[in-house]
């Protein structure tokens, strides 16, 4: 035999065997062929070891190369393929697969960052991003900037915990419009969410801190077209295609300013308990910024104008997941928490 | 502020049900919050026909009728109405209805003949006191017909939501004004049967006039804005006529007394509070509105003595306090059964004034709500008027003399320009000045053309209007929000990145929900002490100050888990801290906290079942040390962290990054159940949160964003060549740390050490007492070539020789 045909013959076997192993379909069939060709006596590459005595002096080393990468790559392949029929098939340890996985604990957001968090996402959709700043604020930033009138009733619903010493904690997340409007230049586009603070009893549906996130939107020709539009669309993404209604409101920090509803999800619009029989679910409170804030920031409120909007995720939160006492949110009990897990106890 | 839909409709002619009325009112006045029915408790009641009557047979006062109240039956009633008539028709309440004052009918016999329901007299149907008859109904409906839709009984009460700058709605004057801008109708004042006393016209004078008999006097200007009187002699307290009694019913107020009623109709329909006195209680027949002296005190209506300040105003008589000033008036002169002089006071105080006396007493009232907020200082003269008009219609009496009008000086009201174009910038479309005008006109504005732009007018009622931006929202409401375009415009990207602190902490709280911890948000209070921010008005006593950590947030969180036998606790927060900074904020930071105490894993049927077990799955200090590591490496990322030992008590590790420390590990102790596993905290720095002013008030100081430089991890090249180790089993003295070791094990192996890893550690038995057995795994790799066996164990000889030499560290042999 001269080399070429033995090298023909090599080839011929290694993809025959190939071929064989891989086809296997079980283990009977894997070790048919592994006695095909790699078998000790029979087999067809046992045939072709021996046919390099035939092989001329010159040409042996050619063609023992040859062989070795033939037997080496079937024997790879049946390990391989053994292995993979084992895997597969093992009958081994099927058992009761009903029983129970080993599980780890499974982490989980508060349901109020999961609001905030969507509400973060629909907004930078829209062009906005986070601004942040302190909870301890001072009397200017939290209510002076933002054109509350001294000893006012509007002042009411800001029922304020004040600080020994110095300041304030924030009734709003509305005092990081004003520290951002002094210190970037428009066109701004931020949300801000945050902690707020009011001096509430802990009960049912009132706590005396609780998240509150805030939108500004500054720059030249802003006008309520741009406040509605954005917030409708808001309200589509977050509601589903729900209708919106705006309702002239009143914000000392806004002008013109304006409550916005969407429509009750749970009665369609047509009155239920869960919107008092109005059709509409109150969901957050907007307007133009007035100018004196503006000015209050050092912005020319005539050249520039905006809106602002502000809402209670917390309140989302609680019609959302149907949470009757708004204490849940805060108590951290690990069995509620792990239902926001979605995990199994 | 309650509102009558028929009230209203007494001023307005508008044609829309009360549904669309509070459509109405909701979309360009004030959210309608509610609309209640009223007089359901008469809902069941039906009109009925007496088709036959007789005497009773066993009685001579009832009578035995026979009724069509529309079931397609006659029934059998028994009556006791000497008026009872065939062929007319009655109210009438069938068996089962309950009739407002709780009573039940039922189906029984009377003297033997059946009764099967009840013909009801106007007293039982709560329609008035007239008992002498069942009532007659002039009307002309089918038998059944619901008395509610066939009378107007079933007046309907809006329920405005009033914020607090328009207190020019808390009447119906108010209301109606903007009902009527809307409807485009005419509204006047509701006309009132046999109204028509006359009154004089008042005499204005600046701090002092007689009224009467009666002296009044300001003791210091600026007390009040105004103080009419007017003495009223010879009425007669009783009770109110039926149509006033339903009016202050249908708003939910209840009646008292002619007088005080005529006082209440008047706060309601034309928002001004006023109050009547008894002349023959005001000591030296004086009223002097002055300071109170502090400490002086004065039984209100409400029967509660008051201790006031000298903030507060009074109006007293010659020598003591009948009332505080907008407020509340006194006990000492109310108007009784007795009264027959009164001295009627309508006033207009200080909005500021009111508030802080308000606040200061802790006493709320009609008149401080409406004064609070600013009443009219116009509609003084109209409402004095209508009230002694009122008064005398029914309660009798004579008007002596002219009113007296103190204190009052007509402000200057400067007229504001409105752009046309400044609508349209604000509202983002045109609105043509004709239609500017003209709702601007519809709720009292006057309007003054100009080329170009508007001179507004504002009328007295609408203090809160100042500004051109205040007409912009008149007209943007006026006109309707609905009307604004739907449409998203091209927008400038905003100049401001995402606050680093909010990347970070999303970071954070990323990797601690994938180590499976759970999310808290808890209320940032606690007992606090020294060194605590301290609230000045806090809810309650154990929550006055604000926490330092929020690990003793999360402390209180883990306890209520324990209460509720829950012994696998891991919560975190991301949150503020406060420090106290002596003459600024406080100190304010951003953390990361988290808790873990109980089983790190749920329980698996194929855990092992053993104590060892048991004591192996439980949070230890090795997994708070790792979740450290974790949440430093979230919130620091490619920065160098380590932990390094504390030195406090139940601290375990401080977080370093750098050379700072951001955080710490260590041991939490907790009012704990015998059963509770140890709980182990970890606290990290995010950053301070700067509370200094950005710039001075009513300036900027705009500064390019600055990004976050965002930290990179180098690429290393991978090896292709294989690894070589070799393990060492060492005696170490409990003296000598394992970092000491491992540090000379680094240093020694130089570069091409890859891992150094501790495996094992164990004392007791076959390790020399002072010691431990530790075992480190050492993993060398060559970037180029195999490592040779030589090479291999002549770094193993290095290693040891020099941890023999430095920290009397050898071999262990066995």
């Amino acid at each position: 035999m001269d080399l070429q045909e033995y090298i023909a013959q090599a080839e011929a076997i290694e993809h025959e065997g190939t071929a064989a192993l891989q086809s296997a379909a079980d283990a009977d069939a894997l070790e048919a062929a592994r006695v095909a060709f790699l078998g000790d006596r029979q087999g067809r590459v046992k045939g072709l070891q021996e046919a390099l005595r035939g092989i001329s002096k010159d040409d042996k080393p050619a063609a023992g190369k040859r062989f070795n990468e033939a037997r080496t790559r079937l024997e790879s392949l049946h390990g391989d393929r053994k292995s993979a029929l084992q895997h597969a098939m093992s009958p081994v340890d099927r058992g009761d697969l009903s029983l129970a996985a080993r599980r780890q604990w499974r982490g989980a957001k508060h349901p109020v960052t999961l609001v905030i968090e969507e509400i973060e996402g629909i907004f930078r959709e829209l062009g906005f991003t986070v601004a942040q700043g302190p909870e301890a604020e001072t009397e200017w930033y939290n209510f002076g900037a933002l054109n509350f009138p001294p000893n006012h009733p509007a002042l009411d619903a800001h029922d304020t915990l004040y600080l020994e010493g110095e300041g304030l904690l924030r009734t709003h997340t509305s005092p990081v419009q004003v520290r951002t409007l002094q210190k970037y230049e428009p066109p701004i586009r931020v949300i801000i969410p945050g902690t707020v603070y009011r001096r509430d009893f802990f009960d049912a549906s009132h706590a005396p801190a609780f998240a509150q996130i805030e939108g500004l939107c500054v720059d030249e020709n802003i006008s309520f077209v741009d406040l509605k539009s954005t917030l409708n669309r808001f309200a589509e993404r977050f509601f589903g295609a729900s209708r919106t209604r705006f309702r002239p409101s009143f914000f000392p920090f806004t002008e013109p300013s304006a409550e916005m509803d969407v429509q009750c999800g749970v009665c369609g619009g047509s009155g239920c308990p869960t919107c008092k029989g109005t059709g509409w679910i109150e969901i957050l409170g907007s307007g133009m910024v007035h100018p004196n804030v503006l000015e209050a920031a050092g912005i020319d409120s005539e050249r520039y104008t905006g809106w602002a909007f502000g809402m209670g995720p917390a309140r989302i939160a609680v019609s959302r997941y149907g949470i009757p006492d708004i204490r849940i949110l805060y108590d951290s009990d690990v069995r509620f928490l792990d239902q926001v897990a979605g995990a199994d106890r | 502020m309650n509102v009558s839909y028929e009230w209203l409709r007494a001023f307005v002619p508008f044609d829309q049900s009360a549904a669309e009325l509070r459509e109405l009112i909701t979309a360009h006045t004030a959210t309608v919050e509610e609309l209640l029915a009223l007089r359901q408790d008469l809902a069941a009641i039906v009109i009925a026909r007496v088709v036959e009557e007789a005497a009773h047979p066993d009685s001579d006062h009832l009578h035995v009728t026979r009724v069509d109240a529309g079931t397609g039956t006659l029934l059998d009633v028994v009556c006791g109405a000497a008026n009872v008539t065939a062929g007319k028709m009655y109210p009438f309440a069938m068996t089962g209805t309950v009739l407002p004052d709780g009573l039940k009918i039922q189906k029984r016999k009377i003297r033997g003949a059946t009764s099967d329901g009840m013909i009801c007299s106007a007293r039982e149907l709560g329609l008035g006191q007239d008992h002498e008859g069942v009532m007659e109904l002039d009307v002309d409906v089918p038998p059944g017909t619901p008395l509610l839709s066939a009378l107007p009984l079933g007046d309907m009460r809006l329920v405005v939501d009033v914020l607090a700058n328009r207190p020019d709605l808390l009447s119906h004057l108010g209301v109606a004004r903007e009902v009527a801008g809307i409807t485009k109708k005419p509204f006047a004042l509701p006309a009132i049967d046999g109204l028509g006393a006359v009154i004089p016209n008042a005499a204005t004078h600046a701090t002092s006039a007689r009224a009467a008999t009666v002296d009044v006097r300001i003791d210091e200007p600026g007390l009040v804005n105004r103080y009419m009187g007017l003495v009223i002699r010879g009425v007669t307290i009783g009770p109110s006529p039926e149509w006033l009694v339903t009016r202050l019913a249908s708003i939910g107020s209840r009646s008292i007394n002619n007088v005080v009623d005529a006082s209440n109709y008047v706060l309601h329909e034309l928002g001004q509070p006023t109050h009547a006195f008894d002349v023959a209680k005001l000591g030296g027949s004086a009223i002097v509105v002055r300071r109170a002296t502090a400490g002086e005190k004065i039984t209100t209506l409400d029967g509660n003595e008051r201790t006031l300040n000298a903030e507060m105003i009074v109006i007293a008589d010659a020598s003591r306090p009948q009332g505080v000033a907008g407020v509340m008036g006194g006990r000492d002169s109310e108007v009784t059964e007795s009264t027959r002089d009164i001295f009627v006071e309508v006033a207009n105080f200080n909005p500021s004034r009111i508030r802080d006396a308000r606040r200061a007493l802790g006493l709320s009232s009609d008149a401080a709500y409406r004064f609070e907020r600013g009443v009219d200082l116009e509609i003084a003269p109209r409402a004095l008027e209508r009230l002694a008009q009122l008064i005398v219609l029914v309660a009798g009496g004579q008007i002596d003399g002219a009113p007296v009008d103190l204190g009052y000086e007509r402000p200057a009201t400067p007229a504001i320009t409105l752009r046309v174009s400044r609508v349209a910038k604000l509202l983002g479309e045109p609105v043509g000045a004709d239609e500017i005008a003209a709702l601007l006109q519809s709720v009292g504005f006057d309007v003054d053309r100009t080329a170009n732009d508007l001179l507004i007018t504002v009328p007295s009622w609408r203090g809160d209007v100042v500004a051109e931006v205040n007409l912009i929202e008149e007209v943007a409401r006026l006109r309707g929000y609905d009307r604004v375009p739907m449409e998203i415009r091209p927008f400038r990207p905003g100049t401001v990145g995402d606050d680093p602190q909010w990347i970070t902490s999303k970071r954070v709280r990323e990797s601690l929900v994938g180590a499976g911890l759970l999310e808290a948000r808890a209320m940032p209070f606690v007992a606090g002490g020294e060194s605590f921010v301290k609230l000045t008005n806090p809810m309650s006593e154990n929550e006055g100050y604000l926490r330092r950590e929020i690990l003793d947030t999360l402390a209180r969180r883990a306890e209520y888990n324990l209460a509720r036998m829950e012994g696998n606790v891991r919560l975190f927060e991301i949150g503020s801290v406060f420090a106290p900074r002596s003459g600024a904020l406080p100190a304010e930071q951003l953390r990361v906290a988290a808790l873990v105490m109980g089983r790190r894993q749920p329980p698996h049927f194929s855990d092992p079942k053993t104590p060892e077990f048991e004591a192996w799955v439980r949070y230890d200090q090795w997994d708070a040390k790792a979740l450290g590591q974790t949440i430093a490496a979230a919130a620091y990322p490619a920065q160098p962290v380590s932990l390094r030992d504390a030195d406090h008590p139940d601290a375990l590790w401080d977080i370093v990054v750098g050379d700072a420390v951001v955080g710490a590990v260590r041991r939490v102790s907790l009012d704990a159940p015998v059963w509770a596993a140890p709980a182990f905290g970890v606290e990290l720095s995010l950053g301070d949160l700067d509370s200094s002013s950005v710039a001075p008030q009513g300036e900027s100081a705009h500064r390019p964003f600055s990004r976050t430089a965002v930290s990179v991890t180098r690429y290393v090249p991978l090896a292709s060549t294989p690894a070589s180790e070799f393990d060492l089993a060492l005696l170490v003295p409990d003296t000598v740390r394992g970092e000491q070791v491992e540090r000379v094990i680094r240093r020694v192996s130089g570069k091409l050490l890859e891992r150094v890893e501790l495996f094992d550690q164990y004392s007791g038995k076959g390790v020399d007492p002072g010691h431990r057995s530790l075992a480190w795994r050492l993993t060398f790799r060559h970037p180029e070539r195999t490592l040779r066996d030589r090479e291999m164990d002549a770094r193993r000889s290095d290693i040891l020789r020099a941890l023999a030499d430095e920290l009397n560290v050898r071999q262990r042999s066995n």
